[in-house]
């Protein structure tokens, strides 16, 4: 019995052993005197692989470009990406690892909050810019000096769902939230801000992040007449699931799902529920039919074009959001050179930036840059997002 | 939370309605987990490990069904997709388990952990990171079919139909089929099979093809309701194997009690605590049986004292 338990163990030690040092990605390249390190910590595999996936393509892209082209002023990037498969243990290890071994320049991404928050004391206490990838408001909230993000703010995006239920004469909701970082910080918005709209919610529910049938907590809330609409917040596939298990339960109630819902593969598995789900999201998901002289219209389909053409695949906000962390950065060399102390002042001062996700205008007390316009009201008609209109 | 504790008291006054819609959830959840549960079994009958790949069966089926109904009518693709994975399921046990002499069962069981890396990692490569989903077998994402006043989804009776028909041509195949009994002989004695001339390494081949088509049959039906991702047959696996220790190993039909039981715990469960806790009951419940009753709820304990693992 003893042997039997010891061997379990020697195996169990191997077996957590073998898991943390496999991810360990590719071993950089003879750093050359006029390279800039930039390293990338993306969620490339795992359940947030629909984030880190088209960040790492996005990234790897606009580096490859840049370099093709003669890179910023001449100095060349060298980007090394890392996957940690949204594990907030794995982000840890690997933020230490680029600012330790690698020494790099800055870091972009994570792609999750849960995993930013992990590191934003690591990357501040280095001086080692971080561009975040991930959206939750934590993350520049209080501000950390070295640490920006490129996603729209949660709490704008809470401002936005509320003013249309109010609009609506929508007044008690139910919240359900996935259990990451994202879902914690939605939750804690919506439940911080509905007394200034009016709303109550009566009943709130987390869910596990692999969760795969919602039926039954759907049959709790939908026994409860007095919920006018449904609030979702996460960023996994359980926000087509939701929408299939309240279709079919024959709840008529409008859904509102956060801006995690802006990738059109969970409009393709939601099929028909996916149908009249309202969320707020930046504007790249409509690019097509924004007017023209709308400030973003070119930077979205230009970057919506070369991403489409290059991955075959329809482009994300997500995707956004690490095009947006790279040029801010890029922008940033390149008006003051690779100097760490003087970049950091140049995003903390950067204005009138236009990105994939709005125009950014940074201060030293605003670490993300955009304000609620950044986001569009957007719905699903017809398997497509298109602008939501009353 | 102040909602959440007193929501706790409207279950007693739980209308019909809201009673069938936890039950139908519940019995949905619990079939799944069976599945899973007998694909162990049948595994750890024959060869005495426990297979943890088994959930990437589950998992390799559904993609596989996904991509082939790109070219081929949804019964081909599915038909398909099971034979394709039953394939998978006899080259792994050619490849990595028939060649090897007496191995030691914590030497399977690694290998197994092994296979499972390597079988999620391979279809990260094929398939990519995204969710897929095949169509749903009648109407599409919003029909529902009305029983006793209460929404259902029509998919989620071909899972009950699909599962139940398996669970029942299982029986019936290793209580009345020459090849089911030859298996369950050596289920019941390795050595004696073998001196009557029964081929156990073919048996422990054929183990791995059946629980593979089981597992992909299950990938197949409920990809409409869950999603199929490469990465989807992890949490499988951990609920088929509570699943088939609640039950106690090696009984098939007490592992679709046990799926049953726990399937319909954990919808009950929503009702009176929250549904982040869902996954805690589960293991709760694992850990109370592995403590209070370790050979399972049906098991038998002087069997189980006989067994290796």
């Amino acid at each position: 019995m003893r042997r039997t338990m010891t061997s379990l163990l020697t195996a169990m030690l191997v077996f957590c052993v073998a898991a943390f040092v496999a991810p360990v990605g590719v071993k950089a390249a003879t750093p050359k005197a006029e390279t800039v390190k930039v390293g990338a910590i993306l969620a490339v595999t795992g359940g947030a692989s629909f984030l880190g996936g088209p960040e790492a393509r996005t990234i790897q892209m606009l580096a490859d470009e840049l370099n093709a082209t003669g890179g910023i002023n001449g100095n060349k990037i060298e980007l090394i990406i890392k996957d940690s498969a949204g594990d907030p243990e794995k982000a840890i290890s690997f933020a230490k690892q680029l600012i330790e071994e690698e020494k790099v320049f800055a870091i972009l991404g994570p792609s999750t909050s849960g995993e930013t928050m992990k590191i934003k004391t690591i990357c501040e206490q280095a001086k080692t810019i971080l561009l975040s990838c991930a959206a939750a408001e934590v993350i520049v909230d209080p501000v950390a000096k070295y640490v920006f993000k490129t996603p729209q703010k949660d709490s704008d995006a809470v401002k936005k769902i509320y003013g249309e239920m109010k609009r609506q004469g929508i007044s008690k909701i139910a919240v359900m939230s996935g259990n990451t970082g994202f879902g914690q910080a939605g939750k804690g918005q919506l439940t911080k801000m509905a007394p200034e709209f009016g709303i109550t919610i009566v009943m709130e529910e987390v869910y596990d992040k692999t969760a795969t049938d919602l039926s039954a907590v759907v049959a709790k809330m939908m026994s409860n007449k007095d919920i006018q609409a449904v609030v979702n917040w996460s960023i996994v596939p359980a926000q087509g699931i939701l929408a299939k298990n309240m279709r079919q339960a024959g709840w008529k109630v409008p859904l509102f799902q956060s801006h995690g819902f802006g990738n059109i593969k969970y409009v393709e598995v939601g099929g028909a529920a996916a149908e009249g789900i309202i969320f707020p999201a930046g504007r790249l998901l409509v690019a097509d039919v924004l007017p023209n002289d709308h400030p973003q219209k070119t930077v979205l389909l230009k970057y919506k074009n070369d991403y489409e053409a290059k991955f075959k695949e329809p482009a994300s906000t997500f995707g956004g959001h690490g095009y947006d962390a790279f040029k801010i950065l890029c922008r940033a060399i390149g008006q003051v050179g690779p100097d760490r102390e003087k970049v950091r002042d140049a995003i903390e001062n950067m204005k009138g930036f236009v990105g994939t996700g709005g125009v950014f205008n940074f201060t030293p007390a605003d670490h993300n840059g955009l304000d609620i316009d950044a986001f569009a009201m957007l719905t699903v008609k017809d398997g497509k997002f298109v602008l939501y209109n009353h | 939370m102040q909602f959440c504790l007193c929501h706790g008291g409207l279950v007693f006054f739980m209308t019909p309605e809201l009673f069938l819609q936890y039950l139908f959830a519940g019995v949905t959840y619990g079939l799944i987990y069976a599945i899973v549960a007998i694909g162990f079994n049948i595994i750890y009958n024959t060869t005495g490990i426990i297979n943890f790949a088994q959930g990437e069966f589950v998992m390799l089926g559904g993609m596989t069904a996904i991509s082939l109904h790109h070219y081929l009518p949804l019964p081909l693709a599915i038909a398909a997709a099971v034979a394709i994975t039953m394939v998978i399921g006899a080259l792994i046990e050619m490849v990595f388990i028939r060649w090897l002499h007496n191995p030691s069962i914590l030497r399977m069981i690694i290998i197994t952990i092994g296979l499972s890396i390597l079988i999620r990692e391979g279809a990260l490569h094929i398939w990519g990171e995204g969710v897929r989903a095949l169509p749903y077998f009648n109407g599409n994402e919003i029909t529902s079919i009305v029983v006793l006043g209460v929404g259902v989804s029509p998919q989620v009776f071909w899972v009950l139909g699909v599962c139940g028909l398996m669970v029942a041509a299982l029986y019936l195949f290793f209580k009345f089929v020459p090849l089911g009994l030859v298996m369950r002989a050596c289920a019941a004695n390795r050595v004696a099979a073998t001196l009557c001339g029964v081929s156990t390494k073919n048996m422990v081949t054929f183990s791995f093809v059946l629980s593979a088509g089981i597992g992909a049959m299950a990938g197949c039906v409920v990809s409409p309701i869950t999603y199929s991702q490469y990465d989807g047959g992890t949490n499988l696996a951990i609920k088929g194997f509570t699943v088939a220790i609640l039950g106690g190993l090696g009984n098939s039909m007490a592992a679709v009690a046990a799926g049953l039981l726990l399937g319909i715990i954990e919808a009950f469960s929503i009702s009176v605590v929250p549904l982040a806790f869902q996954d805690a009951i589960a293991i709760g419940i694992l850990l109370i049986i592995l403590f209070i009753r370790p050979h399972g709820l049906f098991g038998n304990r002087s069997a189980a004292m006989l067994k290796e693992f």
